[in-house]
Parts: C-alpha cells; structure tokens; sequence
C-alpha cells in the first residue's frame, strides 16, 4: 500500500502554490515600518591606496542620513571580518583597496534613490598602485606583496598536495604513452537571478533579526555573534524564499555586515539589495582553476597514473567557501571514475587583485574542476591511443563489483555502476550511428562531434571526522512534531533555494510516518525555530538533512510502537510496522494508523511514558555519497561563423533512490544548462589593469531559451548502501558533469584538424579563428 | 560614522513630484512618487506588489515584465509617470476568481518553476505570447522568452508550461481567456 506523497511519486510541489501567484515572500519583499535603504560606494581601481573619503557633499544630499567609512568600523574592530578559510576579509577598506568595486563606503538614505545620490556624492582620492592580475607572475619574484599583513611575504596563499608524488613519477615514466593538457576554467559567477541582500531590524530589547539571502542561516548566526560579540541568543536570521543561490549565497559580503552596522547606529531597520551588476563584480566567484594535468596509460590502454598541478586564483584574500581540512575542495576526486594506482595533486592558492571567493558555482567545493579535468584527458589519452573514447572508458571503469571502493586519493566511493550508465547513454543515442554519419560528414567536410563525460559526483559533506566548516561539524538534522490530530510538522537545519525541500522532505516522511506528504509541513531558514544545520550546498540536503528526516521518523515509530501496543493491548514485539502502519504480526486488521496512535500521544498514552510524539535528529553521515552519469553531446559547427550548436544531449544520471522524479528530473535540466553555460557562453575577464570586462548581464551571457537544447535525461539507480534511503543527492551533477562533454563533442568535431583542447568558453570567434588557422574553413 | 538630523529629509529638496494614476488588474490605484520613479519600484513598493521582481540593471533579466495595456513590457525600464492613466497587469491580476490562470496551471503541472524568482515576469511574457499567438511553435515559444533569464530550470519544463496552457486556453470549447 502506498502512502499519498511517498517516495518515488511525481507529486506536484508544495511551494508552487505561492510563487505562480506572486506571493513568495523574498528578501527585496520585506518591508519595516521606517525602514531605511544602505547603498554601497565601490571602487574603480583594482588596486589603490584610499588618500581620503570626503563625505561631506553626500551628508548634504537630501534623504541621507548617514555614511560608513573603514575608519568609522576601525574603532569597533569590524572593518575585518574573518573568510570561512581562516583568512581575513574588509568590510571597508582602511588603507587600500584591493579590486575593482570593492566596498568603500556605505550611504544610509531614507529611500533607494536618495541613498545611490549618497553613492554619487561621495568623493573619494585614490592613488593607485601596480595591479596583479595574472596568478603566475604574482608568484614570480619581484612581484608586488598583495597582503603585507600576514607573516609569509608571498603571493602564494597556501600550498596543497595529496597522492604518492614518486609512484606516480615512476608510473609516469614507466607508462608506454603519456598525454598532458593544459586547461584553464574561467572564473564564473553563479548569478541566480536574484542578488543579494538583507534586512537588519534590532528590537527594542536589542535583539538583533536579519533577513538574509542565505544558504546556511545557522552558520550565519554564529559567525555573526563570534565576530560582532552580540550573545548568540539574540541573533535571528530568517532566510526567507530565496531565488536560487548555487552557492552564491553561502559566503558573508559586507553589505550584510554594513546593513547590520547601519540598523544599530540608525535605530531603524536598514535594507540593502545588491544590483545585479555589483553581484558580479563583488561577490564571490567560483573556479578560476590554472590545471595542467598529464595522465598515462600502457600501449593496450590501461590507466596507470595521473598527476594534477593547478594554480588557484583566489583573488585578494582566500574567501572560499570550503570545508576547513580542504583549501582546494574535493578536487582531489579527480581520478574519476577510473580505478588509478598512482595518483598526486598538488595545488597553489594565489593573491591577485581581484575579488575574493572561489565558491562552487551548483557543485560540491571543486568537484567540477576534478570531473572537467579527468573527463577531458581521458578522452585526450583516447584519442592519441587510436581507441574510441566510449570504448576507453568501458574499459577502464572501477568495475561494480568493486564498490566500496578506495581511490588513489583516499576516497571510499559508496556504490556505482559506471558501464550501466554509459550503456545506457550509447543506447539512447544510438552512438555507433552517429559514429557512421560522423565519418559520411567528415568526408564532405562537414563538422560534427559527439562527447562523453562519465562522471563521478562527491556530495553530502559530510563526516565530522573530517569534515568542519570554521570547525562547525557537517552534520544537519530534523525536527518532528507530531500533533494530536495526525498532521504534523517538521524542521530542518537547511535552506530551500528552488531545490523544492517543501514537497520532498514530506515525501521522506510521508514514507517513514505513514502521513500523507499533504498533512506534514515543512519549515526551514528561521534561526529561531528551525534546529542548527550548516545548511544547503553542495549537494548536502538529501544526504544529510534527507537522512536526519529518515532517522527522526525512525525514532517517532520506536515510540509509536510501544503506543500501539499499549491500545492493542499486545506486547511491542508482537506489532510488525506494515504498509505504514503498525499490526499485529498476522492479523493485518489489528492495526493501528499513526494518527490514530498520535491522538493516544497526547489523550492516552501509556502510564510511564511521557506524553506527546517528537524527535530530533542530527545525522552525521557516515561517509559522502557518490552520483555519476554518462552524458553524451553532438554538436555540428557551422564553419562560416564558428558557431557550435548541441543537436542532441543526453544524460543519463543516477542519484541513488529518487524522492520525485519530477524535481529531480527537473534539477537535472537545470543543472545542464549551467554545464552548458560555462562550456559555450559564461566567463569572467579582466584587462591588465584589473579592469573586470563584463560585469553585467549586457556581458556576461547566461543561457537562454534560444541557447538552451531540448535536454534529454534518463536514469539508472544503484542506491547507497549507507544512507538510510539510499538517496545521494542530485542538484549539482548536471553542471558537473555537463562541460566535458560538451568540450569533448567539439574537440572530437575538429581532431582531425589536429585540435586536442579548446579552452572554455568555446566561443564562435575562437573555433573561426581555429577553422582559419588550419584552413579548414 | 557621522549622523545627520533624521529631519533633514525633506520632500520639497528632492526632485519634482507627480501623482501617477493607472489601473492595476482591473482596480485604479494611484501614488504621488518622485518622476524619476521606475515603473517596477512603483509597484513594488508604492503599491506593494511584490510578485513583480528585480533580476537585473540592464533590462536583460525580464524578472520584473509585466502586460502595459496588454503589452509585455519590461517594468524596470520604464517611468511609472509613463505609465500614468494607462492599464498595467501583473502577476498578482493571473488568478481569477479563485481559479488560476491556465499559465499558472501549466507551470505547476509541468514543473515549469524552482525557485520561483523569474516565474512572474516568465508567466506575464507567456500570456502576452499566447494572446498574440495561441499556438505558438516550440521554436517561437523560445524565442519569446530569450528575454527573461531563468537560472533554475533549463527552460525545457518552462516550454512545456506554456504549451500546456496553450493547450488549455484552446480547450475544447477553443477560445478560453486570454
Ligand atoms: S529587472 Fe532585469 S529586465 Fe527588468
Ligand atoms: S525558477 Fe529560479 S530563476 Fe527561474
């Protein structure tokens, strides 16, 4: 018997109800009674010495209350504030500003308007300074000293390594053919399509209430009362609807910090919304990865060893948003899917001028760095052995029946099945058709290409053995109240973002409790209510707050079986809990449903036991869990504009058990289009001086409906052996697996012009002037 | 930090005033706001309908689109004084009745939205498509929408709310609203 809302069913989504009417209720929304609007003075240089902040003309400006410099924070010891990686962060530059629209002064106004002629009325006098741009030569001797106040008088922020660095030397060396690639990830910015921002409200008993766009309310609030010293108690942060975050929304930006100052010093709410063009050029970016990798293989074409070197523009201070043991994420998942013996990473993390970050843009801390690069040379070390790529990979995949299995780098992958998946991709397909029309079109000349990227996800961050963010351990939890009358309602330490939590985390429960997924609420974002969680990134939800739903639900029925009994008036071991609900083993109409038992929760439970029918659960996950899929691309490139067009994509995925396949379905499309994004389109550049070239959306180009293919999505599911429901989470292995294959498809489309890589975003103008250069066009 | 007197804000300092009258989903509203006011913050925060958002600074987003006399238009780039004495329709003016517009219907059904941010101004573009073709081809339907950036969807679902409901406001009594 099915439960109504259970899992695996495609119900329609909770939340729907309010957004198609207009009735989500976002940061920009909230409106206080004399609420006052913070605007942001930024910088034009990349690098700069501030001689003076001139506020006088901007005080004059009618409407302006109020204006924040870095010396006015000084003296409250807030013009720094400390990155989630231990380094440090202005909030108002003091002395120097180190990248172009860096936060110099906030304008506090009486409305929007007036507060960006605050903005223009601020002078400012900058002397400016040498610019480093470019990663490699901020590492050459001589170099300007972007941060002389720390101890190491280097531009290198810190140096990484994992992996046995002489075995895989030998390895390489012993290896009958070597192939090396150099292949640089722009920096990109997630840009959900709302910015970011915050209203900051004290109350007169001095506490503090902050309406955030953010992913991890809990955090927040900690970070918030062990940086402003404010008792944690009176810290609560309401992370309302939030429209889309790819973590974008994880890291602290000074205009929260600001709004929070501005609101303590005004005693009036304060509101801040970033404009879109600011949310490029300021916040966070992700990647920016410099990777040269050199994988090797024997003449018949078994992998043997793989070595990674990358340089990791972190910009002017190392703001990453990772899990503390880890500066360069979960990159070191770049062996993939592929059973390595030798294996070594090594990686720089570098100062430049430029905004901090090196957030993930919808994947787990660098796993899209790690699947690009492995997903690429594979197909690289195919080619110049003759082999075909799909071929390649069948045969050399981590076998199933090698599950667990422990990487080169020291990774437990929980379960796979990596020949199903491509299988299946090469089926839907219909690869060795396409092979032929390949060879048919080649022969007239014309250009088409077909990828595979066969990824290997890392999600769910994860294990407190390891696994802390500013040393909050990764675990996230659940909290369930049932009422009298059966409904119930349960909380989570995550934050929806789009993902849909209202309609799955039901379906968890609806699954568990025997209630239908309509008459469980969902709850998430309030501080002050919802239990403490590290919230949702990363791909984390499922595998973490999912479980800890599983695990509540579990404890709820321990007690509801002792209920049932005490009316069945049997012994506890005697009841069986059977098509959602508890029986009598063997006499299936002795039975007890769990309203039925929730009403005798509160009206007559048994004597000695208390009454009411909750559980919490903080779920520390015993290991991450691993997604893959097989996604293959075909492109046809026009040869007179350099243009490529994906005529088919096909992604197969497998996530583990699915909670609804719509929503998943769903993630999956979206995830796709931000793999597609960065691949064809989406690229964050600056001119020597520090200049960002296009930070707006005239510039940097998000996919449309007219760039976007007609995605087709398919699965296989091998659940996980160590999560409750065998779930993995899905949200980011589309974008992670995605720009391979996409590459690859163009890569394959122009081989035999002798092209191995092209760097992305593959752009019209570079594959014309490809075509050009070999004469091909 | 310095602080000015909370006082000093006076109206007459700021810039010229007028008082903009429209219909808004078929009720007159009216607000005297400063001419340089966007149509979007007069909404917004004039008329406190929020359902119309803002994505961007370059009319590149199209969160904030919604039909000026029956038109798709995006309400970021124009003057609320433009829009004085003129028909405005916003998400908020979909339902009728109690009983969603078959736009809404569609993007529920067919999972046309995730976070919701981009829905309105998607969902207002979509029927100002659909009154002016009621059965618009795939590659016009995606066309329509290069205007309004979606980040969450990949749009596949978003094509299939609008054919959805193309399907519906043809109906088997044809016609349906507009
Ligand atoms: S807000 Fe982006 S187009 Fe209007
Ligand atoms: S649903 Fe999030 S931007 Fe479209």
């Amino acid at each position: 018997m099915t439960v109504h809302g259970g899992v695996g069913q495609s119900i329609k989504r909770k939340e729907d109800a309010r957004f198609v009417r207009g009735k989500g209720n976002y940061v920009d929304d909230v409106k206080l009674p004399g609420m006052l609007y913070l605007d942001i003075v930024r910088s034009p240089y990349a690098h700069a010495r501030i001689r003076s902040i001139n506020i006088e003309k901007a005080l004059k400006v009618p409407g302006v209350l109020a204006v924040i410099r870095g010396k006015d924070l000084e003296a409250a010891n807030l013009a720094w504030m400390p990155t989630l990686m231990s380094d440090k962060q202005m909030v108002l530059p003091v002395e120097r500003v180190m990248y172009q629209s860096q936060e110099v002064a906030a304008v506090v106004a009486d409305s929007r308007y007036a507060a960006a002629d605050g903005v223009v009325a601020v002078e400012v006098d900058y002397e400016p300074l040498p610019v480093v741009v470019d990663p490699m030569k901020a590492l050459e001797p001589g170099a300007p000293i972007l941060r002389p106040d720390r101890k190491e008088q280097t531009n290198r922020i810190w140096h990484w390594e994992v992996g046995d660095r002489e075995g895989t030397d030998k390895a390489l060396k012993e290896s009958d053919v070597v192939v090396k690639e150099n292949l640089y990830i722009p920096r990109i910015h997630v840009s959900s399509i709302e910015t970011c921002g915050c209203v900051a409200s004290f109350d007169a008993m001095g506490k503090l209430t902050v309406w955030m766009t953010t992913q991890a309310p809990h955090a927040i609030r900690t970070v918030f009362a062990l940086v402003a010293g404010l008792p944690e108690q009176k810290i609560r942060i309401i992370s309302p609807d939030i429209g889309g975050g790819f973590g974008g929304k994880v890291p602290v930006y000074p205009g929260y910090v600001l709004a929070v100052v501005a609101a303590l010093k005004t005693g009036h709410p304060v509101k801040w919304i970033e404009d879109r063009s600011e949310n490029i050029q300021a916040d966070s970016f992700a990647r920016d990865y410099h990777i040269s990798a050199e994988i090797g293989a024997t003449r018949d074409g078994k992998l043997t060893a793989l070595r990674v070197k990358t340089i990791a523009d972190h910009g002017y201070t190392d703001a990453a948003a990772n899990p503390s043991k880890f500066p360069a994420g979960l990159f070191h998942i770049v062996t993939g899917s592929y059973p390595f013996e030798k294996a070594h990473v090594e990686v720089d993390g570098v100062y430049t001028n430029k905004p901090p970050g090196g957030i993930a843009y919808r994947c787990s801390f660098r796993v899209t760095e790690a699947a690009f690069t492995i997903e690429r040379i594979v197909d690289s070390l195919a080619r110049k052995l003759g082999m075909d790529p799909a071929e390649f990979r069948m045969k050399n995949f981590i076998p199933p029946e090698a599950f667990p299995f422990k990487s080169a780098l020291g990774w437990e992958y929980d379960s796979g099945n990596y020949q199903g998946a491509l299988r299946k991709a090469m089926d839907i397909v219909d690869y060795d058709a396409l092979r032929k029309e390949q060879a048919e079109k080649r022969k007239r000349g014309e250009l088409m290409g077909i990828g595979i990227s066969s990824f290997t996800e890392i999600v769910g961050a994860g294990p407190s053995h390891t696994f802390d963010i500013l040393g909050l351990k990764m675990f996230d939890s659940c909290e369930i109240r049932i009422h009298p009358t059966g409904k119930a309602i349960a909380r989570f330490g995550t934050k929806s973002q789009g993902q849909g939590h209202e309609t799955t985390y039901a379906q968890i429960l609806a699954e568990e409790l025997g209630i239908s997924s309509e008459d469980i609420a969902i709850e998430e974002g309030d501080t002050d209510t919802a239990p403490y969680g590290l919230g949702t990134y990363a791909s984390r939800s499922t595998p973490t707050a999912g479980a800890a739903a599983s695990i509540a639900a579990r404890k709820i029925r321990d007690k509801a079986q002792k209920i049932a009994a005490h009316l069945l008036e049997v012994s506890p071991d005697d009841l069986e809990w059977k098509d959602h609900k508890f029986q009598v083993k063997g006499v299936p109409d002795k039975a007890k449903t769990m309203a039925e038992i929730a009403f005798a929760a509160y009206t007559n439970h048994p004597p000695g036991m208390e009454a009411g029918l909750e559980a919490v659960d903080y779920y520390d996950p015993p290991n991450l869990t691993y997604p893959f899929g097989s996604y293959i691309c075909v492109v046809d490139i026009d040869k007179e504009t350099g243009e490529v067009k994906i005529r088919r994509f096909v992604a197969v995925d497998d996530c583990g058990t699915i909670i609804n396949p719509m929503i998943v379905e769903g993630q999956i499309h979206g995830g796709l289009t931000m793999g597609l994004a960065p691949a064809l389109l989406e690229e964050i550049h600056y001119d020597e001086n520090g200049n960002m070239l296009g930070g707006s959306f005239m510039d940097y180009l998000l996919p449309t409906a007219v760039e976007t293919p007609k995605w087709e999505t398919a699965k296989t599911t091998t659940p996980s052996p160590h999560h409750p429901i065998g779930a993995k989470g899905v949200g980011e292995s589309a974008t992670v697996g995605a720009p391979a294959a996409i590459v690859n498809a163009v890569v394959d489309a122009l081989a035999h012009l002798g092209v191995t890589h092209i760097d992305i975003p593959i752009t019209p103008w570079k594959v014309w002037k490809i075509l050009h250069e070999k004469r091909a066009a | 930090m310095v602080l000015t007197e909370m006082t000093s804000a006076g109206d007459e300092e700021t810039g010229p005033f007028m008082n903009v009258h429209v219909t808004v989903n078929g009720a007159p509203r009216s607000a005297t706001v400063e001419t340089r006011t966007l149509l979007v913050h007069f909404l917004r925060e004039n008329l406190s309908l929020t359902g119309t958002h803002i994505g961007c600074d370059t009319t590149n987003c199209g969160a904030c689109t919604i039909l000026l006399d029956g038109k798709a238009v995006k309400s970021c780039t124009i003057l609320a004084v433009q829009a004085d004495g003129r028909e405005l329709r916003t998400v908020e003016g979909l339902e009728t009745d109690g009983k969603l517009h078959p736009i809404q219907e569609g993007f529920i059904e067919e999972h046309g939205l995730q976070c919701g941010f981009c829905t309105p101004g998607m969902m207002m573009c979509s029927v100002a498509l659909l009154q002016k073709n009621p059965h618009p081809t795939e590659e016009q339907i995606r066309r329509a929408i290069s205007g309004n950036l979606c980040r969450c969807t990949g749009y596949v679902n978003i094509v299939k709310a609008i054919q959805h409901a193309a399907n519906k406001m043809a109906g088997p009594s044809g016609g349906g609203r507009p």
